[in-house]
């Protein structure tokens, strides 16, 4: 009798603890459960979805290579992303060096510009991309809609907020004066960007590069309106994939990719800790 | 080395006066110190001189050659600055070299000249670690010797010892006025650290909210403050206030009559410093006072008093316990004399 009054005391104190516990641990499954389920299918033997699995093959992972559009679209998507990067970078850079040191008027419209792409969902800007692109061929006779430029205008827009984000949260932890002194040394100012403030946000400049990567790399709503009529990207071939039919085929692209991705955020993580900035 | 000018310098910030019409000539080699409490404009003075702030009006002259409107790249001063300021992804080698390689030396005679930067600071053995492996006194002197290895007109140093700690701002310190003697540099220090400021310098600049209060040598200023400001800013003192009653005469508002030795004009406050009071033996002085003891503080080399005065003006008093147990001679509640000469006391406009 005494111990469970003590045992319902203890509940008692602590429910508050145990509670907070169980919700993070809900959270958790939610978030990862799905990831998870989509690992073990992968490796299912039987072609048609069932529980539990007849047995585990890896013969999924070999009739992808198979299967030109996956390779293709993988092959796009690198392109894709890649480009998207350092066009990223080539506005994040500049960008942030002018929201965190310049004394620009109207800084804070600028900044909540370049973070604006993170408001609209993506089939929006995909959408008005479209038109936008339309209208500018019509004008000025550049084939725009559906090539490899339009395509990647589009996914640096949406890399911009991250590279922003991510170097000017680095650039803003630096110390002035270190560029101060660069210039007391002789420096001019190109120099002291080049020789100092640059290799001195290198972690941010890293990280978002890597981090756009991922937004690139795994961007569907705006591939699926700004690519080329015959060319795919890897989340459009496992759209259309899952249009015929739904087999553990999409569970091993979609590990691949899972994986490609977590490499690129581990990688980001280890310049800077992704938990201060996004 | 060269001269420094100030020609009447002024730096606005929209209606507030950082700097006022800011006039001074700093000789070749000689250790100027700007003094002054926070937001006094001592730092906008120097990073003016750096070039790092533009001059709202007025000029600024290296030797005879005008730099206002050069950038900071182009003056070739060496500033330490008071967080150091070290390149974190540069060795101390590069660091130190960094200044050379702007300039576009020869290899060989970079790394001459940074060796010997090196020894100057006494940091040869340390040359290949990064910054964030050394200690806050090892830092300081890589500042040092990154803004000596470029051979500036001008050596230039914010507040350089704020960031060590007590013991080691003493050896720093007389390290870099030794440093300063023997290479001849022409330098500028910023302190709010009044001993600091004493302990290194050739003359000091005292200013308060963005002018120039005083402009002296170290017993200049002490002795002969201009305002009451620079005689509470340096040292310690007692001020009484009151106005001239005759010739060399003084009546303070609490009714105290007190022989000077100047017979200046129109002034309204006497400064006496601590230590220039005697207590006990008035035998023959000209000043002469009773009072209460109503603190006592045994410092070791001194001991310090407060004295209530009859008039009721508290006066501090600083003896020297230079006798064995002069000390148990004023307890709190002793009724003493005190006193002090006529030229003990400082009048102040």
């Amino acid at each position: 009798m005494a111990g469970a009054a003590a045992v319902a005391l203890v509940l008692r104190r602590r429910w508050p603890r145990y509670a907070l516990r169980a919700a993070t641990a809900t959270c958790f499954a939610v978030m990862l459960l799905p990831i998870f389920f989509v690992c073990w299918l992968s490796f299912f033997k039987n072609e048609i979805l069932s529980f539990p699995p007849e047995g585990y093959t890896l013969r999924w992972f070999t009739s992808l290579w198979l299967q030109p559009q996956f390779a293709d679209g993988f092959v796009t998507s690198l392109e894709v992303a890649l480009l998207a990067m350092l066009g990223g970078l080539a506005v994040g850079i500049p960008a942030s060096l002018a929201l965190v040191r310049s004394e620009l008027p109207m800084r804070e419209t600028l900044n909540t510009l370049l973070l604006s792409p993170l408001v609209v969902p993506g089939i929006v800007i995909g959408t008005s991309l479209y038109f936008f692109l339309i209208d500018v061929e019509i004008a000025t006779e550049l084939p725009l809609t559906g090539s490899m430029a339009g395509l990647v205008f589009g996914h640096v827009l949406v890399t911009i907020p991250w590279t922003v984000r991510l170097i000017a949260a680095n650039l803003i932890g630096i110390d002035r004066a270190i560029e101060e002194a660069a210039m007391n040394l002789g420096a001019d100012r190109l120099r002291t960007l080049l020789r100092v403030t640059l290799p001195v946000i290198r972690p941010g400049v890293v990280a978002a590069a890597l981090f756009s990567f991922v937004v690139s790399f795994g961007n569907l709503e705006l591939s699926l309106f700004l690519v080329s009529p015959g060319e795919t990207t890897l989340p459009i071939a496992i759209l259309q994939y899952l249009e015929w039919k739904i087999d553990p085929t999409i569970a091993a692209v979609s590990l691949i990719q899972i994986a490609i991705i977590s490499a690129a955020m581990v990688g980001t993580n280890r310049f800077v800790r992704l938990s201060q900035v996004v | 080395m060269s001269s420094v000018r100030l020609q009447s310098v002024s730096k606005i910030y929209g209606d507030q006066r950082a700097v006022s019409d800011f006039t001074l000539e700093i000789a070749e080699g000689e250790f100027l110190v700007l003094l002054g409490p926070s937001g006094c404009g001592k730092t906008t003075t120097l990073r003016m001189i750096a070039g790092f702030v533009e001059p709202s009006a007025g000029r600024i002259l290296f030797g005879d050659r005008d730099v206002t409107d050069l950038p900071s790249y182009h003056r070739n001063t060496g500033l330490v600055f008071q967080g150091y300021a070290l390149f974190p992804h540069l060795s101390v080698f590069e660091n130190v070299a960094f200044g050379l390689r702007m300039r576009r030396l020869e290899r060989a005679a970079i790394e001459k000249r940074v060796r010997e930067a090196l020894r100057l600071v006494r940091l040869e053995a340390l040359a290949e670690r990064m910054p964030r492996q050394l200690s806050g006194g090892q830092q300081q002197r890589v500042a040092l010797a990154r803004a000596l290895v470029i051979e500036p007109e001008i050596l230039l140093l914010d507040e350089p010892l704020s960031n060590l700690d007590a013991k080691l701002r003493e050896e720093v310190r007389v390290e870099i006025r030794q440093l300063q003697r023997r290479l001849g540099l022409t330098t500028v220090m910023v302190t709010h650290d009044q001993e600091e400021a004493l302990s290194v310098a050739d003359r000091l600049v005292v200013m308060s909210n963005g002018e120039i209060q005083q402009i002296g040598t170290q017993r200049e200023l002490y002795n002969a403050p201009a305002n009451q400001f620079v005689a509470s800013f340096i040292g310690r003192t007692n001020f009484l206030s009151g106005a001239m009653i005759g010739p060399q005469r003084f009546r303070t508002e609490s009714g105290l009559e007190i022989s000077v030795a100047s017979a200046a004009a129109p002034e309204r406050l006497l400064a006496i410093r601590p230590e220039r009071v005697r207590l006990g033996n008035a035998n023959g002085a000209a000043n002469s006072f009773a009072g209460t003891v109503e603190f006592v503080s045994y410092l070791g080399a001194t001991t310090e008093y407060v004295v209530r005065l009859a008039s009721g003006d508290a006066l501090a008093v600083e003896m020297h316990n230079d006798r064995a147990g002069n000390v148990e001679l004023f307890t709190v509640g002793s009724q003493i004399r005190v006193a002090w000469d006529p030229d003990a006391c400082q009048l102040i406009a």
